[in-house]
């Protein structure tokens, strides 16, 4: 005889009652609520009344002995559970609605008319349009994704997940569309969603269709490619930068104001879950006040982040940023056990703090200055050295950035970073990197031809973390191909050095700096040439 | 702080592997194939393979293996995919020498030692949805999983087996707190989730697993003294210093726990006059514990240890 959900329920209940210190009893608590949830059952169809008593509930737990972990997941899930809404949706795109996109093949530009936030350097004919969704999703392409303009056909359009493995789904999908060379100036309208198809991992459909359109124009190039001297290094120093001037801010008011797709189908509906939120965070503000304790300012931390996310796109603002700053520095001193842990989360925070504003992110922005001309020219530069970040978030807000100055951090990873697929020039030097596994992201940024990971501790550790977090022959996501190709397989250097030659092989790469690493002795040095035979500088030095 | 006993333990662990009359080694009798596992690779990774008789050890194991092509505990029991496993793994210990780099090991695995062992029939061992039983006798349990997909991947045939399947059972294993159990619906607990976490990294499938939430489960296993228990409000063991350690070494979150404190804590559990390592601190020694400590050390980066992968619970080398 099988028990009902409902009945099942009510036993957790009395055991939780009896003793609340009841890890299995919240686990299947939770199990059954979810099906019941799904189920649609009677008495469970509104979450909005169902949510309040289980937070009640918890309460009694966590309350009464807060070092207790075994209510700790139960609240997570109770809160993720108010806060996620079901459907996913496009968070951010690039191009931005309403924005100019300059494609030129020089490295200056003459348009003043246009922002420098949305020129693009393409010598491949062709720009990528990324779109960002605010969870992972398949099924995106030409049908279900429509991009029309006037020179390119939607079905010849081949959109891409962004992800480690051959996985279909991703977060991050990616198109590129292909422009003719001659003088252009046209409109392009991406509309996605308007056929079904776009399922989240969780099994549901696209939320609403929406659509953008942005502006492409062309400027031929002025001069031969090949007259571009070899001799251009990019180094990323003090010196070569100028903070972005204050003229022609008005230009990128609006490209800033429309990084974040506003989903305006929020409907007064969802304010049981602001109430709810708003209850909870009264609730540990209690709590605190009576107890200084670890969980009562993790909880609280997360419940001021999800507040704040929820309100984002109608405020300008991330009202609680400092607070939660604040709140994670106390966590890393009260619980320095899992320091790192409250570093990462920190780490987010701050990212998506300097991003929220066009105001904070401008003071990040620097102009490139030539150091053989003193034009300045070439795309923005978004510096965020020195910030102490362990981790990079915020992506979102981050698709337009072509080149990156993350030196003199603490990243240890930069899962994410595939998304930025704009980037051309990166910098990670003085990190905390440890291995070249650790640099698979970038393997998707198809434009990234200036790289420095310079000083970093590739090849100092021995156990490799990111190992299985890649596409690699150990973990079988590599095709066999690979395997049988002759000339890797005759090659010992090739062999003993196969995460560099996985690695890199994709990389397109003018110029990289790797001195400082272990890894990166001479030996190495000249695999590395052997992988990459486009590059042209190494560690300062030209090559032939 | 105390230092790890390396010579003690060699010494404990041959002993153990030699004495065949002691109480101990009675009662583990139908497990001896997983103790030379421990106590081979432990060996390993402190550099004292070479103290054991490799030829004995192999035509030991080559009498365990059944018709089927399984193996069992120990001679005259019967075969479990738990000790077929283990057989692989002590077989791959001792073909480290001829394996210099990946590629050859394609190559080398096929045709030497591993010519017998290839008749195995895991693949027999897979149910219609995907999972796994242990025998013949049919219980199901992610365990049985992780140790097929183990297996096969090591003899390089992963491909004989439905993967997909395999991954989407081992999906519906995936908790609401991020962690696995060892079925669908299962509680959460360490050892199901190394094995979860393991074949679907040794599948390249560790993009369904939700990292940061599974990390801050897995990081909060670390308790005050410095150990990690296998799930909340538990005593902490050196056996979950292995087996959450590799999870969050998978994942890429191994920094979120506090590594110094772990050490101590696995060294607060020698035994040092005997040699051997415990569950915990001041308990008795067995070869299981001293394995799994020394193989979070490895894990830890603690100096003068081998390298030893967290998904096959192998040496680097190997």
């Amino acid at each position: 005889m099988k028990r009902s959900e409902q009945d099942e329920l009510k036993y957790t209940e009395d055991m939780i009652y009896a003793n609340f210190s009841n890890y299995s009893a919240w686990h299947n608590r939770s199990v059954l609520l979810s099906a019941l949830f799904d189920k649609k059952a009677e008495g469970f169809l509104l979450k909005e009344k169902v949510l309040p008593e289980e937070y009640e509930f918890i309460h009694q737990a966590i309350f009464t002995d807060p070092d207790d972990q075994s209510g700790w997941f139960y609240h997570l899930w109770l809160l993720d559970q108010t806060v996620t809404t079901d459907s996913p949706l496009l968070a951010s795109s690039w191009p931005v609605h309403g924005s100019d996109v300059l494609l030129v093949g020089d490295r200056c530009y003459n348009g003043s008319a246009f922002s420098p936030f949305s020129a693009l350097h393409s010598d491949s004919g062709s720009f990528p349009i990324v779109l960002y969704f605010n969870q992972p999703v398949g099924g995106v392409n030409s049908s279900t994704v429509t991009v029309e303009c006037g020179f390119n056909k939607n079905e010849d359009l081949l959109w891409k997940p962004l992800s480690a493995s051959n996985s279909q789904t991703a977060r991050v999908w990616v198109a590129h569309l292909k422009v003719p060379s001659s003088d252009l100036h046209s409109t392009v309208e991406v509309s996605v969603g308007h056929t079904k198809g776009i399922i989240s991992t969780r099994g549901f459909e696209y939320g609403h269709p929406s659509m953008f359109s942005f502006k492409v124009h062309v400027q031929p190039m002025e001069r031969d490619s090949s007259q571009v001297s070899v001799a251009e290094s990019i180094s990323l120093r003090e010196e070569n930068f100028k903070v972005y001037g204050k003229q022609s801010e008005e230009s990128i008011i609006d490209s800033f104001d429309q990084l974040i797709i506003k989903n305006g189908h929020e409907t007064t509906a969802s304010n049981w879950r602001f109430e709810a939120l708003a209850k909870e965070i009264e609730c540990f503000r209690e709590l605190l006040s009576l107890v200084d304790c670890k969980i009562g300012k993790l909880t609280l931390a997360r419940l001021l982040k999800a507040y704040d996310a929820m309100s984002y796109p109608f405020a300008n603002k991330l009202v609680h940023s400092e607070e939660v700053l604040e709140l994670y520095s106390d966590l890393m001193k009260l619980d320095p056990t899992h320091y790192q842990f409250y570093k990462d989360e920190r780490s987010i925070v701050l990212l998506q703090k300097v991003t929220s504003s066009k105001g904070s992110l401008l003071q990040h922005c620097f102009q490139y200055k030539d150091s053989v001309s003193s034009a300045i020219c070439g795309p923005i530069c978004l510096r965020l050295n020195n910030l102490s970040l362990s981790r990079m978030g915020a992506f979102e807000k981050l698709l337009w950035v072509q080149m990156l100055d993350l030196s003199h951090n603490e990243l240890q990873s930069i899962e994410g970073l595939e998304a930025m697929q704009l980037l051309s020039c990166l910098s990670l030097r003085n990190n905390k990197l440890r291995s070249l596994t650790a640099l698979e992201p970038l393997r998707k940024l198809k434009s990234l031809r200036i790289l420095d990971i310079s000083y970093n501790q590739i090849g100092d550790h021995s156990i490799d973390t990111t190992r299985y977090v890649c596409s690699s022959p150990l973990s079988h996501s590599v095709g066999s191909e690979l395997n049988r190709d002759e000339t890797v397989t005759s090659d010992v250097a090739l062999i003993n050095n196969w995460e560099a030659f996985y690695i890199f092989k994709d990389f397109n790469l003018n110029q990289l700096d790797i001195v400082g690493n272990t890894i990166a002795d001479e030996k190495f040095k000249s695999v590395l040439v052997k992988i990459m035979p486009k590059l042209k500088q190494l560690d300062g030095k030209l090559l032939d | 702080m105390a230092e790890l006993a390396v010579d003690k333990h060699v010494k404990y662990i041959l002993a153990v592997e030699k004495n065949k009359d002691s109480f101990e080694s009675v009662v583990m009798d139908h497990l001896r194939m997983n103790g030379a596992y421990w106590g081979l690779t432990a060996l390993d990774l402190l550099g004292k393979l070479d103290s054991v008789n490799v030829d004995e050890v192999i035509s030991w194991i080559l009498k365990c293996q059944h018709e089927s092509g399984g193996f069992s505990g120990n001679i005259g029991h019967d075969p479990h995919i738990l000790y077929t496993l283990s057989a692989v793994q002590v077989l791959a210990l001792f073909n480290k020498l001829d394996v210099l780099d990946i590629d050859k090991s394609i190559v080398s695995s096929c045709t030497s030692c591993f010519a017998q062992v290839s008749k195995l029939d895991i693949t027999g061992l897979q149910n219609e949805d995907g999972s796994f039983s242990g025998d013949m006798w049919g219980e199901v349990d992610t365990r049985f999983s992780y140790i097929a997909i183990c297996c096969l991947s090591i003899l390089c045939c992963l491909d004989k087996i439905n993967v997909e399947k395999a991954v989407s059972y081992i999906l519906s294993c995936k908790n609401l707190d991020g962690g696995f159990g060892c079925t669908p619906g299962g509680e959460s607990h360490a050892g199901q989730i190394f094995c979860c976490v393991g074949a679907l990294a040794l599948t390249g499938s560790l993009h369904y697993v939700d990292k940061d939430l599974l990390g801050w489960w897995l990081c909060e296993r670390q308790v005050k003294s410095g150990g990690l228990n296998g799930r909340p409000e538990k005593l902490p063991d050196v056996c979950y210093s292995w087996w959450v350690l590799s999870s969050l070494i998978m994942i890429d979150r191994v920094h979120w726990i506090d590594k110094e404190k772990l050490v101590k804590f696995i060294l607060d559990c020698q035994d040092m006059e005997n040699g051997g390592i415990s569950d915990r601190p001041d308990d008795a020694v067995d070869v299981y514990h001293t394995y799994f400590g020394v193989a979070g050390l490895s894990l830890l980066n603690y100096p003068g240890l081998k390298a030893i992968d967290p998904a096959y619970a192998l040496p680097v080398d190997v």
